[in-house]
Protein backbone atom coordinates (compact mmCIF):
# COMPACT_ATOMS: atom_id res chain seq x y z
CA UNK A 1 0.00 0.00 0.00
CA UNK A 2 1.38 3.12 -0.65
CA UNK A 3 -0.52 6.68 0.37
CA UNK A 4 1.10 9.81 -0.24
CA UNK A 5 -0.44 13.61 1.16
CA UNK A 6 0.58 16.72 0.71
CA UNK A 7 -0.70 19.35 3.09
CA UNK A 8 -1.36 23.34 3.00
CA UNK A 9 0.51 25.91 4.68
CA UNK A 10 -1.40 27.30 7.89
CA UNK A 11 -2.09 30.95 8.80
CA UNK A 12 1.31 31.96 9.99
CA UNK A 13 4.48 33.77 9.03
CA UNK A 14 5.63 32.96 5.68
CA UNK A 15 8.75 33.78 4.37
CA UNK A 16 8.35 35.53 0.70
CA UNK A 17 10.96 36.65 -2.04
CA UNK A 18 9.99 39.19 -4.67
CA UNK A 19 11.48 40.78 -7.41
CA UNK A 20 10.21 44.62 -7.12
CA UNK A 21 10.65 46.98 -10.13
CA UNK A 22 11.35 50.43 -9.40
CA UNK A 23 12.20 53.73 -10.77
CA UNK A 24 15.26 54.47 -10.21
CA UNK A 25 15.22 57.54 -8.75
CA UNK A 26 16.04 58.93 -5.00
CA UNK A 27 13.65 57.35 -2.45
CA UNK A 28 12.10 54.67 -4.36
CA UNK A 29 13.64 52.14 -2.89
CA UNK A 30 12.69 53.31 0.75
CA UNK A 31 9.13 54.16 -0.56
CA UNK A 32 8.96 50.18 -1.33
CA UNK A 33 10.34 49.04 2.11
CA UNK A 34 7.97 51.46 4.12
CA UNK A 35 4.71 49.46 3.85
CA UNK A 36 6.61 46.46 4.34
CA UNK A 37 7.11 47.44 8.08
CA UNK A 38 4.05 49.47 8.09
CA UNK A 39 2.01 46.08 8.02
CA UNK A 40 4.54 44.13 10.47
CA UNK A 41 6.53 42.45 8.02
CA UNK A 42 10.47 41.65 8.75
CA UNK A 43 12.96 42.47 5.98
CA UNK A 44 15.13 40.06 5.79
CA UNK A 45 17.42 40.59 2.73
CA UNK A 46 17.47 43.51 -0.13
CA UNK A 47 19.64 42.74 -2.99
CA UNK A 48 19.80 45.35 -5.76
CA UNK A 49 20.80 44.13 -9.45
CA UNK A 50 22.58 47.19 -11.24
CA UNK A 51 23.38 45.27 -14.10
CA UNK A 52 22.38 44.20 -17.70
CA UNK A 53 18.69 43.08 -18.07
CA UNK A 54 16.76 46.01 -16.60
CA UNK A 55 15.68 48.35 -18.59
CA UNK A 56 17.38 51.98 -18.63
CA UNK A 57 15.91 54.06 -14.97
CA UNK A 58 14.46 50.91 -13.39
CA UNK A 59 15.93 49.26 -10.81
CA UNK A 60 15.54 45.70 -9.98
CA UNK A 61 15.38 44.74 -6.39
CA UNK A 62 15.55 41.52 -4.59
CA UNK A 63 14.08 41.45 -1.34
CA UNK A 64 13.17 38.25 0.90
CA UNK A 65 10.81 39.23 4.17
CA UNK A 66 9.12 37.42 6.82
CA UNK A 67 5.01 38.64 7.00
CA UNK A 68 1.66 37.04 7.86
CA UNK A 69 0.27 34.84 5.17
CA UNK A 70 -2.93 36.95 5.32
CA UNK A 71 -1.43 40.55 4.81
CA UNK A 72 0.73 39.16 1.43
CA UNK A 73 -2.30 40.40 -0.84
CA UNK A 74 -2.62 43.78 0.62
CA UNK A 75 0.70 44.46 0.53
CA UNK A 76 1.38 43.40 -3.12
CA UNK A 77 -1.56 45.75 -4.03
CA UNK A 78 0.11 48.28 -1.68
CA UNK A 79 3.19 48.54 -3.63
CA UNK A 80 1.70 48.10 -6.80
CA UNK A 81 -0.74 51.51 -5.67
CA UNK A 82 2.76 53.32 -5.30
CA UNK A 83 4.03 52.28 -8.82
CA UNK A 84 6.05 49.58 -7.86
CA UNK A 85 6.38 46.19 -10.64
CA UNK A 86 5.99 43.22 -8.35
CA UNK A 87 7.52 40.98 -10.68
CA UNK A 88 7.81 37.52 -9.04
CA UNK A 89 6.62 36.20 -5.35
CA UNK A 90 7.91 33.21 -4.23
CA UNK A 91 6.71 31.92 -0.89
CA UNK A 92 8.22 29.53 1.53
CA UNK A 93 7.62 29.11 4.94
CA UNK A 94 8.84 25.86 5.92
CA UNK A 95 12.08 26.16 3.99
CA UNK A 96 13.46 23.02 6.10
CA UNK A 97 13.36 19.37 5.15
CA UNK A 98 13.80 16.31 6.36
CA UNK A 99 12.95 12.86 5.26
CA UNK A 100 13.04 9.87 7.88
CA UNK A 101 12.39 5.85 7.62
CA UNK A 102 10.15 4.95 10.42
CA UNK A 103 9.85 0.76 10.78
CA UNK A 104 7.61 -0.62 12.66
CA UNK A 105 3.70 -1.99 13.50
CA UNK A 106 2.83 1.99 12.37
CA UNK A 107 -0.79 1.60 11.42
CA UNK A 108 -1.57 -0.75 14.36
CA UNK A 109 0.03 2.23 16.69
CA UNK A 110 -2.13 5.25 15.38
CA UNK A 111 -0.31 6.31 12.38
CA UNK A 112 -2.55 9.73 12.44
CA UNK A 113 -1.63 10.42 16.25
CA UNK A 114 2.00 9.73 14.98
CA UNK A 115 1.67 12.33 12.45
CA UNK A 116 -0.26 14.80 14.87
CA UNK A 117 2.29 15.11 16.96
CA UNK A 118 4.03 16.91 14.49
CA UNK A 119 1.43 19.06 12.27
CA UNK A 120 0.29 20.64 15.70
CA UNK A 121 3.76 21.84 17.08
CA UNK A 122 2.66 24.68 14.64
CA UNK A 123 6.41 25.10 13.55
CA UNK A 124 6.71 21.64 11.78
CA UNK A 125 4.53 19.54 9.27
CA UNK A 126 4.39 16.48 7.86
CA UNK A 127 4.59 16.96 4.54
CA UNK A 128 4.61 13.67 2.82
CA UNK A 129 4.12 10.21 4.02
CA UNK A 130 4.97 7.27 1.40
CA UNK A 131 4.04 3.90 3.74
CA UNK A 132 5.06 0.20 2.33
CA UNK A 133 3.58 -3.00 4.14
CA UNK A 134 4.57 -6.13 2.89
CA UNK A 135 2.05 -8.39 4.63
CA UNK A 136 -0.59 -7.82 7.40
CA UNK A 137 1.14 -8.30 11.06
CA UNK A 138 4.30 -7.63 9.48
CA UNK A 139 6.28 -4.41 10.67
CA UNK A 140 5.93 -1.92 7.78
CA UNK A 141 8.21 1.15 6.99
CA UNK A 142 7.23 4.15 5.74
CA UNK A 143 9.62 7.17 4.43
CA UNK A 144 7.72 10.51 6.59
CA UNK A 145 8.52 14.39 5.41
CA UNK A 146 9.03 16.70 8.11
CA UNK A 147 9.09 20.41 6.99
CA UNK A 148 9.55 23.19 9.69
CA UNK A 149 10.74 26.86 9.40
CA UNK A 150 14.84 26.47 11.21
CA UNK A 151 17.00 24.11 11.67
CA UNK A 152 16.14 24.56 15.55
CA UNK A 153 12.57 23.96 14.70
CA UNK A 154 13.66 20.66 12.77
CA UNK A 155 15.60 18.78 15.65
CA UNK A 156 12.68 19.92 18.45
CA UNK A 157 10.27 18.48 15.87
CA UNK A 158 12.40 15.30 15.26
CA UNK A 159 12.65 14.58 18.73
CA UNK A 160 8.71 14.66 19.22
CA UNK A 161 8.97 12.18 16.39
CA UNK A 162 11.49 10.14 18.84
CA UNK A 163 9.60 10.38 21.68
CA UNK A 164 5.78 9.65 20.52
CA UNK A 165 7.88 6.24 18.25
CA UNK A 166 9.75 5.46 21.20
CA UNK A 167 6.52 4.90 23.00
CA UNK A 168 4.96 2.76 20.32
CA UNK A 169 8.21 0.48 19.93
CA UNK A 170 8.77 2.02 16.14
CA UNK A 171 12.15 2.70 15.05
CA UNK A 172 13.40 5.63 13.57
CA UNK A 173 15.85 6.11 10.66
CA UNK A 174 17.08 9.82 10.67
CA UNK A 175 19.36 11.27 8.09
CA UNK A 176 22.57 12.03 8.33
CA UNK A 177 23.54 15.12 7.26
CA UNK A 178 24.50 18.47 8.13
CA UNK A 179 27.38 16.94 9.92
CA UNK A 180 28.70 19.76 12.02
CA UNK B 1 61.51 -6.32 24.56
CA UNK B 2 60.42 -8.58 26.00
CA UNK B 3 56.80 -9.30 24.98
CA UNK B 4 53.88 -11.43 27.04
CA UNK B 5 50.53 -12.31 25.46
CA UNK B 6 47.16 -13.05 27.06
CA UNK B 7 44.65 -14.68 25.59
CA UNK B 8 45.72 -16.68 22.64
CA UNK B 9 42.66 -16.82 20.23
CA UNK B 10 42.58 -15.06 17.06
CA UNK B 11 44.35 -12.28 17.81
CA UNK B 12 46.84 -13.56 20.55
CA UNK B 13 47.67 -16.06 17.84
CA UNK B 14 47.94 -13.07 14.91
CA UNK B 15 50.44 -11.00 17.26
CA UNK B 16 52.69 -14.30 17.79
CA UNK B 17 52.73 -14.93 14.02
CA UNK B 18 53.71 -11.01 13.43
CA UNK B 19 56.12 -11.27 16.55
CA UNK B 20 57.84 -14.47 14.89
CA UNK B 21 59.87 -12.36 12.32
CA UNK B 22 62.95 -11.00 13.87
CA UNK B 23 62.58 -8.29 12.16
CA UNK B 24 60.42 -6.28 14.63
CA UNK B 25 62.42 -7.06 17.15
CA UNK B 26 60.31 -8.36 20.03
CA UNK B 27 60.83 -11.12 22.06
CA UNK B 28 57.92 -13.18 23.25
CA UNK B 29 58.58 -14.39 26.35
CA UNK B 30 55.01 -15.68 28.13
CA UNK B 31 51.59 -16.46 26.52
CA UNK B 32 48.40 -17.77 28.39
CA UNK B 33 45.33 -18.84 27.30
CA UNK B 34 41.97 -19.73 29.48
CA UNK B 35 43.27 -23.38 30.34
CA UNK B 36 47.05 -22.98 30.33
CA UNK B 37 49.81 -20.86 29.73
CA UNK B 38 54.10 -21.01 29.16
CA UNK B 39 57.09 -18.32 30.25
CA UNK B 40 60.56 -18.20 29.64
CA UNK B 41 62.71 -15.18 30.28
CA UNK B 42 65.10 -16.07 27.35
CA UNK B 43 62.07 -16.21 24.83
CA UNK B 44 59.96 -18.60 23.43
CA UNK B 45 59.33 -20.08 20.16
CA UNK B 46 56.38 -18.71 18.91
CA UNK B 47 56.03 -21.26 15.95
CA UNK B 48 55.96 -23.97 18.38
CA UNK B 49 53.75 -22.29 20.29
CA UNK B 50 51.21 -21.66 17.48
CA UNK B 51 51.54 -25.43 16.77
CA UNK B 52 50.67 -26.93 19.84
CA UNK B 53 47.57 -24.76 20.60
CA UNK B 54 46.60 -25.99 16.88
CA UNK B 55 46.92 -29.60 17.77
CA UNK B 56 46.06 -29.59 22.32
CA UNK B 57 44.03 -26.33 22.33
CA UNK B 58 46.44 -25.84 24.72
CA UNK B 59 49.27 -22.94 24.54
CA UNK B 60 51.23 -23.98 27.43
CA UNK B 61 51.33 -25.62 30.38
CA UNK B 62 47.68 -26.76 32.21
CA UNK B 63 46.80 -25.29 35.21
CA UNK B 64 48.91 -22.29 34.72
CA UNK B 65 47.97 -19.09 33.67
CA UNK B 66 48.25 -15.54 32.91
CA UNK B 67 48.40 -14.74 36.68
CA UNK B 68 51.99 -16.94 36.52
CA UNK B 69 53.17 -15.06 33.84
CA UNK B 70 52.71 -11.90 35.56
CA UNK B 71 54.19 -12.75 39.09
CA UNK B 72 57.21 -14.11 36.94
CA UNK B 73 57.70 -10.85 35.38
CA UNK B 74 59.99 -11.95 32.49
CA UNK B 75 58.32 -9.25 30.25
CA UNK B 76 58.55 -5.61 29.29
CA UNK B 77 55.01 -5.32 28.06
CA UNK B 78 51.58 -7.63 28.35
CA UNK B 79 49.65 -7.78 25.29
CA UNK B 80 46.01 -8.40 26.57
CA UNK B 81 43.91 -10.00 24.29
CA UNK B 82 41.54 -11.76 26.18
CA UNK B 83 37.74 -11.74 25.20
CA UNK B 84 35.72 -8.77 25.87
CA UNK B 85 33.53 -8.21 29.24
CA UNK B 86 31.68 -5.28 28.65
CA UNK B 87 30.29 -5.07 32.01
CA UNK B 88 33.79 -3.63 34.22
CA UNK B 89 35.87 -5.43 31.96
CA UNK B 90 37.04 -7.81 34.12
CA UNK B 91 39.45 -9.97 34.71
CA UNK B 92 41.40 -8.60 32.30
CA UNK B 93 41.01 -5.10 34.18
CA UNK B 94 42.65 -6.46 37.41
CA UNK B 95 44.92 -8.07 35.26
CA UNK B 96 46.08 -4.31 33.32
CA UNK B 97 46.02 -2.65 36.69
CA UNK B 98 48.28 -4.97 38.22
CA UNK B 99 51.11 -4.97 35.23
CA UNK B 100 51.23 -1.48 35.51
CA UNK B 101 51.57 -0.76 38.61
CA UNK B 102 54.32 -3.05 38.51
CA UNK B 103 56.30 -1.16 36.12
CA UNK B 104 55.35 -2.56 32.65
CA UNK B 105 53.67 -1.81 29.91
CA UNK B 106 49.81 -2.64 27.84
CA UNK B 107 48.94 -2.95 25.01
CA UNK B 108 45.27 -4.50 24.69
CA UNK B 109 42.84 -5.28 22.20
CA UNK B 110 40.64 -5.75 24.91
CA UNK B 111 37.35 -3.26 24.73
CA UNK B 112 36.17 -4.22 28.05
CA UNK B 113 39.00 -2.13 30.52
CA UNK B 114 39.42 0.64 28.21
CA UNK B 115 35.72 1.50 27.97
CA UNK B 116 35.12 0.57 31.95
CA UNK B 117 38.24 1.99 33.74
CA UNK B 118 40.23 4.03 30.87
CA UNK B 119 40.86 7.35 33.22
CA UNK B 120 41.94 5.00 36.09
CA UNK B 121 44.17 3.08 34.22
CA UNK B 122 45.65 5.63 32.23
CA UNK B 123 46.41 7.63 35.80
CA UNK B 124 48.41 4.46 36.61
CA UNK B 125 50.76 4.32 33.37
CA UNK B 126 51.26 8.48 33.85
CA UNK B 127 52.18 7.49 37.48
CA UNK B 128 54.41 4.66 36.92
CA UNK B 129 55.36 6.24 33.85
CA UNK B 130 54.49 3.39 31.38
CA UNK B 131 52.48 3.32 27.86
CA UNK B 132 49.19 2.15 27.69
CA UNK B 133 48.30 1.09 24.18
CA UNK B 134 44.77 0.10 23.15
CA UNK B 135 44.67 0.94 18.72
CA UNK B 136 43.51 -2.17 18.06
CA UNK B 137 40.04 -2.10 20.66
CA UNK B 138 38.37 0.28 18.23
CA UNK B 139 38.59 -0.33 14.41
CA UNK B 140 41.13 -2.94 14.09
CA UNK B 141 44.06 -1.95 11.34
CA UNK B 142 42.71 1.89 10.97
CA UNK B 143 45.13 4.16 12.94
CA UNK B 144 42.31 5.66 13.95
CA UNK B 145 43.10 6.19 18.24
CA UNK B 146 46.56 7.71 17.23
CA UNK B 147 45.40 9.51 14.45
CA UNK B 148 43.45 11.48 16.09
CA UNK B 149 45.53 11.54 19.01
CA UNK B 150 49.01 12.94 17.53
CA UNK B 151 47.80 13.05 14.03
CA UNK B 152 45.27 15.73 15.08
CA UNK B 153 46.31 16.89 17.95
CA UNK B 154 45.68 20.43 19.33
CA UNK B 155 42.33 20.06 16.85
CA UNK B 156 39.00 20.40 18.61
CA UNK B 157 36.58 17.69 17.71
CA UNK B 158 33.37 19.16 17.00
CA UNK B 159 31.70 15.93 15.86
CA UNK B 160 32.53 12.17 15.07
CA UNK B 161 30.62 9.74 13.07
CA UNK B 162 31.90 6.03 12.48
CA UNK B 163 30.87 2.87 10.61
CA UNK B 164 32.56 0.59 13.64
CA UNK B 165 30.54 -2.64 13.54
CA UNK B 166 31.92 -5.01 10.65
CA UNK B 167 29.00 -7.84 10.94
CA UNK B 168 26.47 -4.97 11.00
CA UNK B 169 28.25 -3.53 8.19
CA UNK B 170 28.30 -6.26 5.75
CA UNK B 171 24.32 -7.77 6.78
CA UNK B 172 23.45 -3.93 5.70
CA UNK B 173 25.62 -3.70 2.52
CA UNK B 174 24.27 -7.53 2.01
CA UNK B 175 20.71 -6.21 2.14
CA UNK B 176 21.53 -3.45 -0.09
CA UNK B 177 23.60 -5.31 -2.67
CA UNK B 178 21.16 -8.50 -2.79
CA UNK B 179 17.90 -7.90 -1.52
CA UNK B 180 18.48 -10.08 1.26
CA UNK B 181 16.03 -9.91 4.24
CA UNK B 182 17.61 -9.16 7.60
CA UNK B 183 17.97 -12.83 8.61
CA UNK B 184 19.11 -14.35 5.18
CA UNK B 185 22.05 -11.87 5.48
CA UNK B 186 22.47 -12.27 9.04
CA UNK B 187 22.77 -16.59 8.38
CA UNK B 188 24.94 -15.41 5.36
CA UNK B 189 27.42 -13.32 7.74
CA UNK B 190 27.63 -16.36 10.05
CA UNK B 191 28.37 -18.95 7.30
CA UNK B 192 31.09 -16.73 6.73
CA UNK B 193 32.33 -16.29 10.28
CA UNK B 194 31.97 -12.51 10.25
CA UNK B 195 29.01 -13.32 12.78
CA UNK B 196 29.04 -14.98 16.56
CA UNK B 197 26.19 -17.84 16.51
CA UNK B 198 25.09 -15.39 19.09
CA UNK B 199 25.14 -11.90 17.17
CA UNK B 200 23.17 -10.08 19.99
CA UNK B 201 26.85 -8.06 20.98
CA UNK B 202 26.88 -6.80 17.03
CA UNK B 203 23.64 -6.44 15.71
CA UNK B 204 22.19 -4.56 18.60
CA UNK B 205 24.53 -2.09 18.10
CA UNK B 206 26.50 -3.15 21.63
CA UNK B 207 29.72 -3.22 20.41
CA UNK B 208 29.65 -0.19 18.40
CA UNK B 209 28.53 1.61 21.55
CA UNK B 210 31.34 0.19 23.82
CA UNK B 211 33.49 1.29 21.27
CA UNK B 212 31.82 4.73 21.43
CA UNK B 213 32.39 5.16 24.75
CA UNK B 214 36.50 4.80 24.24
CA UNK B 215 36.71 7.19 21.11
CA UNK B 216 34.52 9.68 23.62
CA UNK B 217 36.49 9.17 26.94
CA UNK B 218 39.81 8.77 25.69
CA UNK B 219 39.99 11.27 23.01
CA UNK B 220 36.88 13.99 23.26
CA UNK B 221 37.84 14.62 26.85
CA UNK B 222 34.02 12.96 27.88
CA UNK B 223 33.52 10.83 31.02
CA UNK B 224 30.83 8.42 29.81
CA UNK B 225 29.64 4.91 30.21
CA UNK B 226 27.60 2.37 28.17
CA UNK B 227 24.52 3.40 29.59
CA UNK B 228 25.10 6.72 28.76
CA UNK B 229 25.15 5.67 24.83
CA UNK B 230 21.66 5.71 22.89
CA UNK B 231 21.70 2.15 21.00
CA UNK B 232 19.52 1.38 18.18
CA UNK B 233 20.51 -2.25 16.73
CA UNK B 234 19.68 -3.46 13.36
CA UNK B 235 17.61 -6.11 13.30
CA UNK B 236 14.83 -4.59 12.90
CA UNK B 237 15.86 -2.93 9.45
CA UNK B 238 13.73 -3.68 6.71
CA UNK B 239 14.29 -4.60 3.13
CA UNK B 240 11.87 -1.65 2.51
CA UNK B 241 13.21 1.22 4.08
CA UNK B 242 16.72 0.45 2.09
CA UNK B 243 14.46 0.67 -0.91
CA UNK B 244 12.89 3.78 0.39
CA UNK B 245 16.45 5.54 0.80
CA UNK B 246 17.52 3.75 -2.03
CA UNK B 247 15.14 5.94 -4.09
CA UNK B 248 16.50 8.93 -3.12
CA UNK B 249 20.02 8.09 -3.91
CA UNK B 250 21.03 6.75 0.01
CA UNK B 251 20.93 3.74 1.92
CA UNK B 252 21.29 2.65 5.68
CA UNK B 253 24.05 2.09 7.67
CA UNK B 254 24.65 1.73 11.19
CA UNK B 255 26.34 5.05 13.07
CA UNK B 256 27.78 5.91 15.82
CA UNK B 257 28.08 9.64 16.62
CA UNK B 258 29.63 11.64 19.43
CA UNK B 259 29.00 15.64 19.75
CA UNK B 260 30.41 16.62 22.55
CA UNK B 261 28.92 20.00 23.01
CA UNK B 262 25.61 18.72 22.57
CA UNK B 263 26.26 15.84 24.97
CA UNK B 264 24.75 13.57 21.98
CA UNK B 265 26.62 10.05 22.18
CA UNK B 266 24.57 7.61 20.28
CA UNK B 267 24.13 4.23 17.89
CA UNK B 268 21.72 4.27 15.15
CA UNK B 269 20.64 2.84 12.40
CA UNK B 270 20.94 5.72 9.83
CA UNK B 271 20.02 7.10 6.23
CA UNK B 272 23.34 7.86 4.43
CA UNK B 273 23.67 9.66 1.00
CA UNK B 274 25.28 6.62 -1.17
CA UNK B 275 28.22 9.25 -2.21
CA UNK B 276 28.70 9.98 1.87
CA UNK B 277 32.36 8.97 2.69
CA UNK B 278 31.48 6.67 5.08
CA UNK B 279 29.20 4.29 3.05
CA UNK B 280 31.70 1.71 3.21
CA UNK B 281 31.15 -1.94 1.86
CA UNK B 282 31.46 -5.21 3.62
CA UNK B 283 33.26 -5.55 6.71
CA UNK B 284 35.20 -2.21 6.34
CA UNK B 285 35.27 0.05 8.84
CA UNK B 286 35.19 3.94 8.62
CA UNK B 287 35.51 7.13 11.02
CA UNK B 288 34.84 10.92 10.24
CA UNK B 289 35.77 13.74 12.65
CA UNK B 290 35.37 16.97 11.92
CA UNK B 291 37.74 19.37 13.72
CA UNK B 292 38.11 23.23 13.90
CA UNK B 293 41.20 23.26 11.57
CA UNK B 294 41.50 19.81 9.77
CA UNK B 295 37.79 20.03 8.49
CA UNK B 296 36.81 16.62 7.60
CA UNK B 297 39.07 13.51 7.92
CA UNK B 298 38.42 9.85 7.13
CA UNK B 299 39.92 7.29 8.35
CA UNK B 300 38.86 3.52 6.40
CA UNK B 301 40.05 0.43 6.86
CA UNK B 302 39.80 -3.29 8.02
CA UNK B 303 38.19 -3.23 11.36
CA UNK B 304 38.52 -6.73 12.07
CA UNK B 305 40.79 -10.55 12.17
CA UNK B 306 43.53 -11.41 13.34
CA UNK B 307 46.21 -9.68 11.06
CA UNK B 308 44.98 -6.54 10.75
CA UNK B 309 44.16 -6.26 14.70
CA UNK B 310 47.67 -7.55 15.60
CA UNK B 311 48.87 -4.69 13.28
CA UNK B 312 47.50 -2.12 15.63
CA UNK B 313 49.11 -4.32 18.41
CA UNK B 314 52.23 -3.99 16.56
CA UNK B 315 52.10 -0.09 16.16
CA UNK B 316 51.47 0.01 19.80
CA UNK B 317 54.16 -2.13 20.34
CA UNK B 318 56.34 -0.37 18.37
CA UNK B 319 55.79 2.78 19.41
CA UNK B 320 56.24 2.03 23.04
CA UNK B 321 59.60 0.99 22.02
CA UNK B 322 60.66 3.98 20.35
CA UNK B 323 59.08 6.26 23.32
CA UNK B 324 60.32 4.20 26.79
CA UNK B 325 63.05 1.83 24.75
CA UNK B 326 66.19 3.69 25.97
CA UNK B 327 65.29 2.82 29.08
CA UNK B 328 64.52 -1.24 29.09
N1 LIG C 1 39.00 -10.82 16.38
C1 LIG C 1 39.13 -9.54 16.02
O1 LIG C 1 39.18 -9.24 14.84
C2 LIG C 1 39.26 -8.47 17.06
C3 LIG C 1 39.48 -7.14 16.63
C4 LIG C 1 39.66 -6.13 17.58
C5 LIG C 1 39.58 -6.46 18.92
N2 LIG C 1 39.32 -7.74 19.31
C6 LIG C 1 39.28 -8.03 20.74
O2 LIG C 1 40.45 -8.76 21.09
C7 LIG C 1 40.16 -9.71 22.10
C8 LIG C 1 40.50 -11.10 21.60
O3 LIG C 1 39.71 -11.40 20.47
P1 LIG C 1 39.82 -12.78 19.72
O4 LIG C 1 39.03 -12.65 18.48
O5 LIG C 1 41.22 -13.21 19.64
O6 LIG C 1 39.02 -13.72 20.73
P2 LIG C 1 39.05 -15.31 20.81
O7 LIG C 1 39.47 -15.87 19.51
O8 LIG C 1 37.79 -15.74 21.42
O9 LIG C 1 40.25 -15.61 21.85
C9 LIG C 1 40.16 -15.30 23.20
C10 LIG C 1 41.37 -15.92 23.87
O10 LIG C 1 41.39 -15.54 25.24
C11 LIG C 1 41.59 -16.68 26.04
N3 LIG C 1 41.05 -16.46 27.37
C12 LIG C 1 39.78 -16.48 27.79
N4 LIG C 1 39.71 -16.18 29.09
C13 LIG C 1 40.99 -16.01 29.51
C14 LIG C 1 41.57 -15.70 30.76
N5 LIG C 1 40.84 -15.51 31.85
N6 LIG C 1 42.93 -15.60 30.83
C15 LIG C 1 43.69 -15.78 29.74
N7 LIG C 1 43.17 -16.06 28.53
C16 LIG C 1 41.84 -16.17 28.42
C17 LIG C 1 40.92 -17.80 25.30
O11 LIG C 1 41.44 -19.02 25.76
P3 LIG C 1 41.11 -20.44 25.08
O12 LIG C 1 41.94 -20.44 23.81
O13 LIG C 1 41.63 -21.40 26.09
O14 LIG C 1 39.66 -20.48 24.86
C18 LIG C 1 41.34 -17.45 23.88
O15 LIG C 1 42.63 -17.94 23.62
C19 LIG C 1 38.69 -9.54 22.43
O16 LIG C 1 38.57 -8.71 23.55
C20 LIG C 1 38.14 -8.89 21.19
O17 LIG C 1 37.02 -8.11 21.49
C21 LIG C 1 39.18 -8.74 18.40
Amino acid sequence: MTCRRVRTHRCDNVRVSMKLELKDTPGQLLGALKPISDIGGNIITVIHQRDGTSAENTLIVDITIELPEHKLESLIATLQERGCGVVRVGKERLHQKRSLIMIGHLMHTDLTDTVDHIDQTGYAEVSELHMVMPAINEPSTAKITIRAESPEDMRRAISILHEVTARKEILVLEPLEGME
Amino acid sequence: MRVAIIGFGAVGQGVAAVLADPVHGFTLTGVADSRSAIMNGDGLNPEEILAKKKETGLCGIEGKSAADILASGVFDILVEASPTNANGGEPATSLIRSTLRSGRHVVTSNKGPIASAYHELKAIADEQKVGLGYEATVAGAVPVINGIRHGLAGNTIRSLYGILNGTCNYILTRMRDEGLTYQQALQEARDLGYAEADPTYDVKGIDAAIKLVILANTLLGMNVTLSDVDISGIDLVTVEALNLAEDEGSTVRLIGEIIPERKIIRVSPRVLALDHPLVVDGTLNAIQVCTDMAGHVTFIGRGAGAQPTASAILADLISIRDYYGGRS
